[in-house]
């Protein structure tokens, strides 16, 4: 009886943990990683905020949250919108970081390779303040890739039926791109565009509008807006 | 990222269009769209036709008045946020883009000869008609008002002088006075309006005469956003607020201009401003058209075409569509399914289907900003809800805030859309 009760659990931390930190994460191979941060990004003992803020104490902390620091107009939308730093949204923005926060000044395209995010959070997870803070139930990563389907970059949308579908975006957001309050999503890459709908659709940016907007928008549609809004004429 | 390198999935996209039927104007040159009343519905469906039609339709806007005062932020305007000069607009972006706007009352449509006639003595064609008249109230609905005591007792639910109206009463109000609202019932325009002015006035009142009262008398159970108005009127007008719903008799109220006296289930009480929002019913247009079935028009969800005539359709607040509230942004986002379908109609235009959103922003308090919203589809019988979201009591004041400037980003998106 006691057997059949514990199993279940030990699966569970087999798969969350087994497939990040449990087996593969390497700390030192993550410090090697943050050689391409450190550039920006201070951690450890009398680290300082820099280009970027210092990365001490990151775990489940709301991003954009130092006082001292001067974020992106981007990022703070984030923080005020719930986002947190955990294992996984550090996951999520370090593999594509324009889709968390569509103008953060981070002027670093992603690190693409899984193992080397496992890598680098294991890492700066030894620097945040006290460990036993972070909850059990953050999980330490996530397997799941962030990056689109290249087959979704890949579709070429029809921009009149983004002319009709952007109806629903433009009683809030300008045409003319105007972003007094919301932003303004005109002129954007289609890439950027397409990757920041999705971000939304599987709720890895926050913000209930917008989660709602994009999470009923099929592939097509989402490629079909960033085709009008990429070349809308106001 | 080019087209180029795309592979083109353009079938998937069409798949979803409908076939869409010519229907040219018959026996004369460009077709005609008229569209009467120019708010959040009537503006939108104008300016969209106008504007997709790249002159091919020729779009009259039939609005009696020159400055067009939003009803979304009047509270705000109330509560000192807003000058009444931030809520009127013009027509002259929409006569710019092509909208032949004629400001004049319609008083009648003949639907065998097509046509709708003006008070100025003017009969206008149509091919299409859309008619976004927005509310009237429902006569007799408060016992002891009509409209010859809207001086006495404002209703301030269709925005403009009754809004400064009320708000000059509320200003003169003596130390320690009591305000009072009689709230109206399902369904009426702007659900969350009514609590929205409630925190408005509370929240002068308490910088300007703290002492004072606000009564509501209420017909209904719950509202729109209940629990977060009174988490908030709780958290910044403590004591100040005394909501009397259903169960308490508030469905039970007779007023006494005059007199200045509301009774409440039986008790009468001195009022020094009486807020009057009674029942409420579609535009009277809609009613003369013969589009109506009891107080509201029914229509198809996949076009706003009213069930009455396939001709005739109507947005917004006078339509009774399904599960969207009766608000501005509904209205606007009707317009635009409409305008599709009737461009459309009359150009052979590509025709998409229908998808619907709605979101309602209401400020409880400087910077306590909250939000309800969903998505929409239409169905065979109706406009049905898809997914939605409410704010949380207890949020941060940081999100509560960020809240706040959304709306007013709103509110800049949503008059720039419907007015150009």
């Amino acid at each position: 009886m006691r057997r059949s009760a514990i199993l279940p659990t030990l699966c569970v931390l087999a798969i969350s943990v087994g497939s990040a930190l449990g087996e593969t994460a390497d700390i030192a191979a993550g410090e090697k990683v943050f050689q391409q941060c450190s550039g920006c990004h201070q951690v450890g003992a009398d680290a300082q905020h820099r280009i970027g803020p210092h990365l001490n104490g990151l775990f489940g902390r709301p991003a954009a949250s130092h006082a001292g620091f001067r974020y992106s107009k981007s990022f703070e939308r984030a923080g005020t919108n719930g986002l947190e730093w955990h294992a996984d949204t550090l996951d999520a923005f370090l593999e594509n970081p324009r889709a968390m926060a569509s103008g953060t000044r981070m002027s670093f395209g992603g690190l693409k390779d899984d193992t080397a995010r496992i890598n680098l959070i294991a890492y700066l997870r030894t620097f945040s303040d006290d460990p036993a803070n972070i909850p059990e139930a953050d999980p330490t990563a996530l397997a799941a890739s962030h990056d689109i389907d290249p087959e979704i970059l890949a579709l070429v949308g029809d921009p009149d039926y983004g002319q009709y579908l952007s109806g629903e975006c433009t009683t809030c957001h300008q045409a003319s791109g105007g972003d007094d309050g919301i932003p303004s999503i005109v002129y954007w890459p289609e890439e950027d565009f397409v990757v920041v709908m999705h971000a939304y659709k599987n709720k890895q940016r926050p913000h209930p509008v917008m989660q709602m907007i994009a999470g009923r928008l099929g592939d097509e549609e989402i490629a079909a807006l960033a085709a009008y809004f990429a070349k809308i004429e106001d | 990222m080019t087209f180029n390198r795309r592979t083109f999935l353009g079938t998937s996209a069409a798949a979803a269009v409908l076939a869409a039927p010519m229907v040219k104007a018959a026996g004369h040159g460009k077709p005609r769209v008229v569209v009467v009343g120019g708010g959040a519905g009537g503006a939108t469906a104008a300016r969209y036709v106008a504007k997709d039609s790249n002159g091919e339709i020729d779009v009259m806007l039939i609005e009696p008045t020159r400055t067009y005062y939003t009803c979304f932020f009047s509270n705000l305007y109330i509560g000192g946020f807003k000058d009444i000069g931030d809520l009127g607009h013009s027509y002259g972006g929409l006569a710019a883009g092509g909208v032949n706007v004629v400001h004049d009352w319609a008083i009648g449509v003949d639907r065998d000869a097509k046509t709708v006639s003006l008070a100025g003595g003017h009969t206008v064609p149509y091919d299409k008609l859309i008619l976004s008249p927005g509310i009237d109230f429902v006569e007799g609905a408060v016992e002891g008002w009509d409209l010859s005591a809207q001086n006495a007792m404002p209703h301030a639910y269709k925005a403009g002088s009754q809004s400064e109206l009320l708000k000059a009463q509320v200003m003169a109000m003596p130390e320690g006075g009591t305000y009072a609202m009689v709230a109206p019932p399902n369904p009426y325009r702007c659900p969350p309006g009514p609590y929205e002015r409630v925190s408005m006035v509370a929240h002068y009142l308490k910088a300007n005469n703290p002492t004072a009262k606000i009564i509501v008398a209420d017909p209904k159970p719950k509202f729109s956003k209940m629990s977060l108005f009174q988490e908030g009127w709780g958290n910044h007008y403590e004591g100040m607020v005394d909501w009397i719903g259903e169960e308490f008799g508030g469905g039970a109220v007779s007023v006494d201009p005059g007199a200045m006296t509301v009774t409440i289930d039986g008790e009468e009480t001195k009022v020094d401003v009486c807020n009057v929002i009674p029942a409420m019913k579609a535009g009277r247009i809609a009613e003369l058209a013969g589009v109506t079935d009891g107080n509201w028009a029914p229509v198809n969800a996949a076009d706003m075409s009213t069930k009455a005539d396939a001709d005739i359709y109507v947005l917004g607040d006078a339509s009774q569509q399904g599960d969207m509230p009766k608000s501005g942004y509904s209205a606007n986002s009707q317009a635009k399914v409409c305008a599709n379908a009737v461009r459309g109609a009359l150009t052979g235009s590509k025709v998409f289907p229908a998808k619907f959103s709605n979101t309602c922003w209401s400020l409880i308090a400087a910077n306590d900003g909250v939000k309800v919203g969903a998505t929409y589809e239409a169905t065979d019988e109706k406009i049905a809800k898809v997914d939605g979201f409410i704010s949380e009591t207890g949020e941060t004041s940081e999100v509560r805030k960020a809240t706040y400037e959304e709306s007013e980003g709103w509110y800049t998106g949503i008059t720039t859309d419907m007015l150009g």
